[in-house]
């Protein structure tokens, strides 16, 4: 099945989405900041990355700037979980190379159909 | 009206008595001062021989300690005294009956000293008389009410009642000794 | 597949809470003129955590009201809104509010809306006021959070909604950006979305193709024509291209009906389509049922050793977050404990005396462990205090504010651990110590100036280890304790008498009796004199002690003595008569054997002993307690001198056994508190030892000489009439 890695720096939401995701048999890595979600790409290939825009460290936006860097990572779908009223987050998203937007909030089971039309 | 029906054991294992449709309890009784009383038997939680006890400084006399009870700090009273007889020794037939009670300040485990324990019957609140007012001075809180088995009277008693307040009501045998004759 | 939200709410309470602590000691920490722009973000990362996932698990009230603090930091931190003191006030009593509706949440309470309601209304008029475009995308925003939680971008085209159920053909032409692959995006993705609407045919359009040397395997240059038979309508068309619409060329229109083919057809990809099915239906996030868990031990945690903040102050938290490390150490430690057991159980199946050493040696091993699994459980209890600490810098701000006086406070230590519960109870006796120092240690800017001080007072909160406890100080630089004044109140409530001949210390030490309070005025800041005595008494309830340390015109210091745990003590056990009984190490200041000379008896029944300097009074057990000693001969006892406080006394005892570490276990439990005992513990031989209580015993024995001469025990020196 697919790997995911979800990124958020809030640990409850990590946690709804990692249960989410490995009970509809996905592997999922968590990472609570982009840094550590860069990191953790580079040790082992993911097939999908979920992350939040704004975290220490290194947010969202510029996650998928050093993501879309990697040779590996040119075309892995990229989703950006956003709020509803930040528009400009999302086209400043897609112009850093997201593949699309989840918005918040949002429940499992809208999470789980997004993720299968992205993956298949 | 109907006797409660007796057994005799070596031990003290119940049984229930053969009638369904009354609402029965199971009593413990004990022997102290050659007088027969009995509690609830839900409230026993076990029955040790004596032990030596710790003695707590400037405590009722009635109070004779504390004992490990497998890791608590259980408090021991001696029942004689505590209804102001004279104190007997101690001896390996003495037994220490710990009990659950039910105070003011939520649940405590107490051991009581008494001379032997005796039986245990299923009695129902028909057989129980009331204990008799007798009067203002002399409270009879801590009585359940009397039964009466094979022709012996045997004292209820409300173990709450008893020992569950922190001050003690005043307890007196002389009372009993007068209710015992009245009936 | 419906998964309980419920079980994650514990963890989204515990971070909003360390999310709201960090907003407050960054709010704290900013300055207005020069807006570090990491504070400020890092505040609004926090408020919008708390948004998104309040929102997602179903906390609409605690969504509603974050986000009108979003809107105004986001505003802030863009820079297109300058922060003022009195949004920070807005902010900080925001944060309260929110505190209060969480732990409302977590408790199954209801929730009180009336505040956040008010707050919401002041953020309004802030954000309208400049802004009238904040304030449409304002409403529309918060009404967005009640909605159903797919966006519902608007195209660039007017959604014509033709959902009449019946199937109309749609032709869809997609052209997309050369860049498509280089977003993750895929084609055939979105194909396969439009099946699931109904009948897809998809024609490939090749005109944008280069010849095969230009070609770019990265880049998209292929476009194409579909049709689309459908029930659905146009807006579920629109969402498969929601992603790329802005990149791309997208015409949806309804077609004829009939298939047109273009001319130069490529490979014609026809869809095999499934029944139309329709689009997942979206679940409002209000339909969550909020059920938040009860606490439980949760044993997971991915930094060291945080702790769940303490909500309402008075409020004790039954959960506690542990470092992994922590848990580690403690399964190695049982690991090594049944390597121990199995061992001596081995022994004990083919013993013989010459096995002796070997049994020695497993004991000596098993003590080892127990103690090394003792600590690591203690540890699990320990928390860092800047728990405790973390209210401060809130409090000082408010009340130095309230006071008109400027204060810093300066905290150091914060990591140092101590036991939770100890920790829990010892915040009130600071809050109080600290009030104390704020009202009537520092001084008035002015009255600083004119005593040559620098204008803003410190006040400096100070955590160590030393010597198996915990040392608290609180320093400030104040006006200090004033000696005359002390004397006077001292005079004036019968503690002590004129003539009275004390040092420094022994006058500082006064404060601590009740009734004092040398404020000219009560004020509401710390209330009457009722204080010093009751944080004594709850310190001494703790096993603790206090001290002052004051320098008239340069400050105080207060120094409180805590031990590690609450449930161990370290103990002296001594002898009297049969009994043994246990007096705590940290008060035995030494213990000898009198020199008949050095004692006096004074006039009306008790004896005192003279050590170096000082009269000490001595307590005879016996008579205390009632028990039998060996012998009633002070020449045939030994001493053992307590302190208390300042107060010396000495115990009579017939001898002294061991000194070993005890559990304390409560008398409380199934019978009551008894006068001069603070509790109980078994020892080796099961047997129940009394722990004594050393305060009680100073008491009981002043007491009893009070009836017979009507004497007041002060201090170590002094018998006051």
């Amino acid at each position: 099945m697919a790997k995911i890695m979800a990124v958020d720096d809030s640990a409850s939401m990590r946690q709804m989405v990692s249960f989410t995701l490995q009970g509809a048999g996905y592997e999922v890595v968590e990472a609570s900041d982009g840094q550590e979600a860069f990191n953790k790409a580079q040790q082992g290939q993911v097939d999908l990355v979920i992350s939040d825009v704004n975290m220490p460290v290194m947010d969202g936006i510029s996650l998928i700037k050093n993501l879309r860097a990697l040779p590996d990572y040119k075309f892995t779908p990229i989703l950006m979980l956003t709020t509803e009223s930040a528009a400009d987050k999302k086209s400043e998203g897609k112009a850093a190379g997201a593949t699309g937007w989840i918005v918040k909030p949002f429940n499992p089971d809208q999470l789980l159909n997004t993720i299968k039309k992205v993956l298949g | 009206m109907n006797t409660a029906e007796e057994r005799t054991y070596e031990n003290a294992d119940t049984e229930l008595a053969g009638r369904e449709n009354e609402q029965t309890d199971q009593y413990l009784t004990f022997i102290m001062a050659e007088e027969e009383y009995g509690v609830d038997i839900l409230r026993v939680q076990e029955i040790r021989g004596w032990e030596s006890v710790t003695p707590i400084p400037n405590a009722p006399s009635h109070i004779k300690g504390v004992i490990n009870l497998r890791g608590t700090i259980v408090p021991i009273i001696d029942l004689r005294q505590r209804f102001g007889l004279s104190k007997v020794d101690y001896g390996p037939l003495t037994v220490v009956i710990v009990l659950k009670v039910n105070t003011e300040k939520g649940a405590r485990v107490m051991g009581i000293v008494v001379d032997a324990v005796s039986d245990v019957y299923s009695l129902s609140s028909d057989d129980m008389k009331s204990a008799p007012d007798l009067g203002d001075q002399v409270n009879t809180s801590y009585i359940k009410g009397l039964v009466n088995v094979n022709s012996k009277m045997v004292i209820l008693l409300d173990i709450n009642e008893l020992l569950g307040a922190d001050t003690i009501p005043d307890v007196s045998l002389s009372a009993l000794k007068e209710l015992k004759e009245s009936n | 597949m419906s998964i309980d939200l419920s079980q994650f709410h514990q963890v989204f309470f515990e971070e909003s809470f360390e999310g709201l602590q960090t907003m407050e000691s960054s709010l704290l920490d900013i300055d207005c003129e020069n807006l570090d722009s990491e504070t400020i973000n890092c505040i609004f990362r926090a408020a919008h955590s708390i948004k998104g996932s309040s929102s997602t698990f179903g906390f609409t009230e605690v969504a509603e009201f974050t986000h009108v603090l979003e809107t105004l930091l986001d505003q802030v931190r863009e820079g297109s809104r300058q922060l003022s003191q009195d949004h920070i006030e807005l902010l900080l009593q925001s944060v309260d509010c929110l505190n209060g509706m969480l732990t409302a949440l977590q408790s199954e309470q209801p929730v009180d809306t009336q505040q956040s309601k008010q707050l919401i209304e002041q953020f309004n008029c802030i954000l309208n006021g400049s802004e009238p475009e904040a304030a449409a995308s304002e409403s529309a925003s918060a009404k967005a959070v009640e909605e159903t939680a797919q966006s519902k971008e608007v195209a660039s085209e007017a959604a014509s909604s033709i959902s009449n159920g019946d199937i109309t053909t749609w032709q869809i032409t997609f052209i997309p950006d050369v860049n498509l692959l280089r977003t993750g995006n895929e084609p055939l993705r979105m194909f396969r979305e439009l099946a699931e609407l109904g009948e897809l045919t998809v024609t490939a359009k090749l005109d944008n193709l280069p010849d095969l040397p230009a070609l770019n395997p990265e880049e998209c240059y292929l476009g194409w024509e579909m049709y689309l038979d459908t029930r659905e309508d146009k807006q579920k068309i629109e969402e498969v291209f929601e992603w790329v619409v802005d990149e791309s060329e997208l015409h949806i229109s309804v077609a004829g009906g009939l298939f047109d083919f273009e001319e130069d057809a490529g490979a014609a990809e026809s869809l095999e389509s499934a029944q139309p099915s329709p689009v997942v239906e979206v679940e409002t996030p209000a339909e969550v049922v909020v059920k938040p868990e009860k606490p439980a031990v949760a044993a997971k945690a991915a930094e060291a050793t945080l702790g769940p903040k303490e909500t309402a102050k008075t409020s004790e938290s039954t959960s506690i977050r542990v470092s992994i490390e922590k848990i580690d150490s403690l399964v190695n430690l049982v690991g090594e404990l049944v390597i121990t057991q199995s061992m001596l159980g081995q022994l004990g199946t083919e013993f013989d005396l010459s096995k002796l050493a070997n049994l020695q040696e497993g004991l000596a091993q098993l003590e080892h462990n127990t103690r090394e699994l003792q600590e690591s459980v203690m540890r699990i209890r320990m928390l860092p205090i800047s728990f405790t600490f973390s209210r401060f810098p809130r409090m000082v701000r408010d009340l130095s504010r309230q006071l008109g006086k400027k204060i810093e406070l300066k905290l150091s230590g914060e990591q140092t651990e101590l036991d939770k519960t100890v920790m829990e109870k010892i915040g009130d006796p600071l809050v109080h110590l600290v009030r104390n120092a704020l009202d009537h240690g520092l001084e008035t800017p002015e009255d600083r100036i004119a005593a040559g001080k620098p204008e803003t007072g410190t006040i400096t909160l100070n955590a160590f280890h030393q010597s198996g406890n915990i040392m608290i100080e609180i320093i400030d630089d104040g006006r200090g304790l004033n000696k005359e004044k002390i004397l006077q109140k001292a005079i004036q409530n019968g503690v002590i008498i004129e003539q009275e001949q004390l040092s420094d210390e022994q006058v500082q030490d006064l404060i601590f009796q009740p009734g004092f309070s040398t404020a000219e005025q009560v004020t509401d800041v710390s209330g009457r004199g009722v204080g010093m005595d009751v944080v004594r008494r709850n310190i001494q309830e703790l096993n603790g002690g206090i001290e002052v340390k004051s320098v008239e015109g340069e400050g105080s210091t207060f120094t409180i003595r805590l031990p590690l745990t609450l449930a161990i003590l370290d103990g002296q056990l001594i002898q009297v008569g049969d009994q043994t009984y246990i007096v705590p190490l940290v008060s035995i200041v030494e213990s000898l054997q009198p020199d008949m000379n050095l004692i006096n008896h004074v006039a009306g029944g008790c004896d005192v002993f003279r050590l170096r300097d000082e009269y000490i009074p001595i307590i005879k057990l016996w008579e205390v307690f009632g028990e039998e000693p060996r012998s009633r001969e002070l020449s045939e006892s030994l001493l053992v001198v307590v302190e208390v406080g300042s107060a010396k006394v000495a115990i009579v005892v017939d001898e002294l056994l061991g000194q070993q570490q005890v559990v304390i276990k409560s008398m409380e439990t199934n019978y009551k508190k008894v006068e001069g005992i603070s509790g109980a513990t078994i020892l080796g031989d099961g047997t129940v030892s009394l722990i004594l209580d050393v305060t009680d015993l100073v008491q009981m024995a002043g007491d009893q000489q009070n009836s017979k001469n009507g004497l007041k025990l002060v201090s170590s020196k002094t018998w006051a009439a």
